[in-house]
């Protein structure tokens, strides 16, 4: 060795190679493993849709199943569908932040803790006609305790019995708050109302201290307070007409979304 | 150590100098991670892995390593070797990389790893330094095996996943102890393991820093 380790030559030298190649390692396991990341992440966001609307057994295809349910954008100000976005492509993150296809929440709107929500949303129809669903699937997603809790939540096609609930990604304390995804806690759910009566926009459900009675209030995670004030927050905040509020109000009233969205077109072209 | 073989290299963290019991390193994770044995056994696994590559690697380079930029050296080649850890885990293993979280990404701070790096393979041939990453990862594998056991079947009543003691929640008849899916309770096992150790290994137990003295005699102090 003719020079020794402690030369500036050396040191710079065993720097730049080690950065070189450790670089290289590590880019090359990231690129080459990330499309098996993008289909797994994806195939579990999927298998939540269709474990919230009961559709998921254990070992079946996926992406089978996940081809009978129809994904729509709806714009969450009217309640009405939109046709601007593909659904297959549909950011939720990427239109939160877009000032054109988001707004910022202020204070006390801001019940879900989300700072910036997107006005357009992905929602997924289950049954053989997308105009008369039997299930909507909708995405819901807020701060539980300790980080944002994302997930689905299944209603019937009346707009106002659950069907279930799913969180695909959350940070909860396993064995409290992570019990939300518990499938007897997950099961109580069914057959819950959301609203306490037809005209109320008001969502009524909640997540109680202790044991819930009656059809608005499912059973508390005992240990896991926050969370499930989380849980009614982001409720609260989704099924308000603030989130999918206004879509929810067509199903009760017996309109569809669909007939609505041509009417306005029509209205439209006779102004023209 | 002039006279290691690969076997005593391998065995040696074992018990004798258990890098969790007796250097008590790692504790961090060993807290977090074992709240069930499945996940315990990736994430030894994985900190086998790194552990033996990273000596592996620190080892092979050793004569080149200058000793002023020694520790951000070994530093780089265990975060790298983290990194595709964390990488392969969610193309292969994607429920799992769930669970384990942000945990993976601290293996690059377990003081095991790094105390290995800086105190063994920087002065060991690679085969040796290997063998000592894979003795040290056991150890500290071991510990964890032992910590995830006690709290899964007294936490959820289960192993490995599979139910044995059925929980009251499930209309069994067990009422699991909550306190055991909270990161302290690893501290009560792990505490009470290296209560084990010290009994059968006599050695390890440390000579007392003070002396106690007896209390004073109550009529002396009047």
């Amino acid at each position: 060795m003719a020079q020794s380790n402690d030369s500036i030559k050396k040191i710079l030298t065993v720097a730049f190679a080690l950065c070189i190649v450790c670089s290289v390692i590590v880019s090359t396991a990231a690129v080459a493993l990330r499309p098996m990341q993008m289909l797994n992440e994806e195939l579990d966001r999927k298998t939540n849709v269709l474990r919230v609307a009961g559709l998921y057994e254990r070992g079946i295809d996926v992406e089978a199943a996940f081809a009978e349910i129809t994904p729509r954008v709806v714009d969450m100000r009217t309640g009405e569908y939109t046709d601007e976005f593909d659904p297959e492509t549909f950011d939720h993150f990427q239109a939160a932040r877009d000032p054109a296809t988001g707004r910022t929440l202020s204070g006390g709107r801001d019940i879900a803790g989300l700072s910036r929500v997107e006005n357009f949303a992905t929602v997924y129809l289950v049954g053989d006609d997308p105009d008369n669903p039997e299930q909507l699937i909708v995405p819901i997603r807020g701060q539980g305790l300790w980080g944002l809790m994302r997930g689905y939540m299944a209603i019937e096609g009346d707009g106002n019995t659950i069907v279930g609930i799913t969180y695909y990604e959350h940070s909860e304390t396993p064995g409290l708050g992570a019990e939300v995804n518990n499938p007897r806690w997950q099961a109580q759910w069914e057959g819950k109302q959301i609203f306490a009566d037809q005209e109320s926009l008001t969502p009524a459900i909640r997540v109680a201290r202790g044991t819930g009675t009656g059809e608005h209030e499912v059973d508390g995670l005992s240990g896991a307070t926050l969370t499930a004030n989380g849980v009614t927050n982001m409720l609260h905040f989704w099924l308000s007409p603030e989130g999918f509020g206004e879509y929810l109000a067509k199903f009760r009233a017996g309109i569809d979304p669909e007939e609505a969205q041509e009417a306005d077109v029509e209205l439209e072209s006779e102004g023209a | 150590m002039a006279d290691a073989t690969p076997k005593s290299v391998l065995t040696a963290p074992l018990t004798k100098n258990n890098p969790i019991a007796l250097q008590v390193l790692g504790i961090c994770s060993a807290l977090a991670v074992t709240t069930s044995m499945s996940v315990s056994l990736v994430m030894t696994l994985a900190v086998i892995f790194v552990c033996a590559f990273s000596n592996l690697f620190v080892s092979l380079i050793r004569r080149h390593i200058p000793s002023s930029i020694r520790i951000i050296v070994q530093m780089t080649i265990i975060a790298s070797l983290v990194i595709v850890v964390d990488q392969v885990l969610k193309a292969f293993a994607y429920e799992m990389s769930k669970q384990l979280s942000v945990f993976v990404g601290l293996i690059i701070t377990n003081c095991i790893i790094m105390g290995r790096a800086e105190g063994f393979a920087m002065q060991n041939t690679p085969k040796m330094s290997f063998i000592d990453g894979i003795g040290n990862g056991l150890g500290y594998g071991l510990v964890l095996m032992i910590v995830g056991f006690v709290r899964e079947l007294f936490g959820s009543g289960s192993v490995f996943g599979f139910t044995v003691l059925q929980p009251v929640q499930d209309g069994g008849w067990y009422v699991p102890n909550g306190l055991l899916l909270l990161p302290p309770s690893a501290f009560f096992i792990i505490g009470l393991l290296i209560w084990v150790i010290r009994e059968t290994h006599p050695e390890q137990v440390e000579e007392n820093e003070f002396k106690m003295k007896h209390n004073t005699e109550p009529k002396e102090a009047v």
